[in-house]
């Protein structure tokens, strides 16, 4: 199937807790095994960097910088493309000399944004921060969502950025009681094309994932989800015609000035979506499933949505897989390695004991951290 | 805060070179130092050419461009067509036009882009002298050359409401042009297509 990437080699510069790292990638597993605090997330951290957007913590780049540096920091990674290598390096500069974003470099060229990283790899995440998302905000569930939306649109990003600044630009005029016709009739049409592209693509995404999962061996551990999508949209929702559905949020916009300037916000639109996910066997919201079936679940979800992005984009996705090893079971786990080595990807783990990962045998990669440092990769 | 090394003097020259654009504080350090120790070769002449554009710079009363004439030389040149007016955005817009030589026309610089979140209005831009320049009638077609970011984009909507009425042709510059590219950064050779492929709203 199409391109595969695999990443060969990371070096971090005053990445958190790593003044100077070198690593080399031989395997399509690779285990970061060690304890507590030892700087595994970090790592998964600064792979998810080849991602647009802040990685997988969202954190502030200033908090990514190791403690003490003034200059701030960079990840470096070569990934190979069909054996053609290509170097990626970001780099964040805190010194008031730089831009106040990251700096991306794609072979020595400055990329013109961030998107272009999805040219060199799709990168999906699953982390201990997720576990709560059945239960959580909405917005979690959104940013989830979009994520998923992203790594098979790359427009998607740009889309769902541009709508919040015309959103916050509304917002900003009705509470300035600034009710300038002409001027929130042109960011209110931006609003509605904008918005509507966003649910579209979401729309699209859930019904391309829902027969992915019905598509899904039933025998799997991991349970099937069935997955709603409520778009944010009143009256008609998203039915009919994009254009009809644009005119009528547009009118609607129009029409609710007032009521949502004495709420403060926009009341309708995109960013009031939410993704109900039930574990369908059990007819069950998944908010009130188990702990150890919300995690199955996610899995699920994240595998359905990687097989699915390696199908419609040609690139399988790289995995970084954060304590997967830790809620599930042997069968799970061994079952879980499988379905991940079938996809043909790099998929990057972590875990505090060495002995979760002794289903991979000698397909793994184990990489020994202690203390921002590394222990040489075990000879075999 | 670093403790002033140098005199107030090279601290003020620092100061002033770090709010250029694409300078921070460490390379307007250098700089600096690089001007004092090039004093004859480039300190002196640079001084004077800064002067003399202090004296003779200004903006064109009639499209905004910068010149030393007012008129502009675009404005006041013969062999353009001046019945055709591109708006930009800025007058780095303007030059990289004019260094793709996409156009033989005339322009209109609107000074920036509505823009609600940095308290940007319609009376602070360049439209009412636009639709002005309209009404006198000569201008036959407008070019609406914005970028294609949300402010750019609500911006053209807001001109093309202000024009409704007028006697005058509107096209949008829109093929080949990024979503959220910038006009100033395109490589002259996507521009030069835009704006032949500009459409009609
Ligand atoms: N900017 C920073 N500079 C220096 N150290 C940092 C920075 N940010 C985080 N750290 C440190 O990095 C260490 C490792 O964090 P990380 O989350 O990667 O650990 P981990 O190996 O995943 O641990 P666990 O098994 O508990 O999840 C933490 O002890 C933290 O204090
Ligand atoms: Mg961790
Ligand atoms: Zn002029």
């Amino acid at each position: 199937m199409g391109r595969q990437s695999e990443i060969g080699h990371l070096r971090l510069f005053d990445f958190r807790n790593y003044e100077l790292l070198d690593l080399s990638f031989q395997k399509r597993f690779v285990v970061f095994a060690g304890p507590n605090g030892a700087g595994k997330t970090n790592l998964l951290e600064a792979l998810s960097l080849l991602s647009p957007g802040r990685g997988l913590r969202r954190a502030p780049y200033g908090e990514m910088a190791r403690q003490g540096t003034q200059s701030g920091f960079s990840v470096k990674a070569s990934v190979r493309i069909a054996s053609e290598e290509t170097t990626v390096v970001t780099s964040v500069r805190l010194d008031g000399e730089g831009p106040n974003s990251r700096l991306v470099r794609i072979d020595e060229t400055q990329a013109k944004s961030a998107e272009e990283l999805l040219d060199i790899a799709r990168i999906v995440w699953l982390t201990p921060a997720m576990d709560g998302l059945f239960t959580g905000p909405a917005g979690d569930r959104r940013r989830f969502l979009d994520r998923m939306v992203l790594s098979i649109d790359p427009t998607h990003g740009r889309r769902a950025s541009d709508f919040e600044r015309a959103m916050r630009s509304r917002n900003k005029l009705l509470s300035d009681n600034r009710i300038d016709d002409r001027w929130l009739a042109g960011i209110e049409m931006q609003m509605a094309e904008l918005g509507v592209a966003m649910a579209v693509a979401r729309n699209e995404l859930v019904a391309n994932l829902t027969n992915a999962i019905a598509l899904a061996d039933p025998d799997l551990p991991f349970p099937k989800a069935g997955l709603v999508l409520s778009p944010g949209f009143e009256e008609g929702g998203l039915d009919g015609p994009a254009v009809q559905v644009e005119d009528r949020y547009r009118e609607r916009l129009a029409r609710d000035r007032y009521r949502d300037a004495g709420a403060g916000r926009t009341l309708e639109g995109p960013h009031r979506a939410d993704l109900e996910v039930t574990h369908l066997a059990k007819h069950m919201p998944a908010g009130l499933s188990s702990t150890g079936e919300q995690k199955a679940l996610l899995v699920g979800l994240i595998i359905a949505h990687a097989r699915l992005t390696s199908v419609l984009s040609g690139m399988a996705p790289i995995l970084l897989l954060d304590e997967i090893a830790a809620h599930l079971d042997a069968r799970r786990r061994a079952s879980l390695f499988d379905l991940v080595g079938d996809l043909g990807g790099q998929t990057f783990m972590t875990g505090t004991d060495e002995s979760l990962f002794e289903a991979l045998g000698d397909r793994a990669q184990i990489i020994t951290i202690a203390d921002g440092a590394v222990r040489e990769p075990r000879e075999e | 805060m670093a403790k002033s090394i140098a005199g107030p003097e090279i601290e003020r020259l620092i100061q002033l070179l770090a709010k250029l654009p694409g300078l921070g504080p460490r390379s307007a350090r250098r700089a600096a130092l690089h001007l004092v120790k090039k004093r004859e070769p480039i300190l002196r002449p640079l001084t004077a050419a800064m002067a003399d554009a202090l004296e003779k710079v200004g903006e064109c009363s009639v499209c905004g461009n910068i010149d030393t004439s007012d008129p502009c030389t675009i404005c006041r040149d013969p062999a353009r067509d001046q019945s055709v007016v591109v708006v930009v955005e800025d007058v780095s817009d303007l030059w990289a036009l004019e260094r793709a030589k996409a156009l033989n026309a005339a322009y209109h610089v609107l000074g920036g882009v509505l823009s609600p979140l940095e308290g940007i209005g319609p009376e602070d831009l360049t439209i009412r002298q636009l639709v002005e320049r309209v009404s006198k009638g000569e201008v036959k077609e407008l070019v609406i050359a914005v970028n294609a970011t949300v402010e750019g984009q609500t911006t053209a909507h807001y001109l093309m409401d202000q024009l409704e009425g007028l006697d005058v042709r509107a096209t949008r510059l829109a093929h080949g042009v990024p979503v959220g590219g910038e006009l100033d950064y395109l490589d002259e050779g996507t521009l030069s297509a835009a704006m032949r492929s500009r459409t009609a709203l």
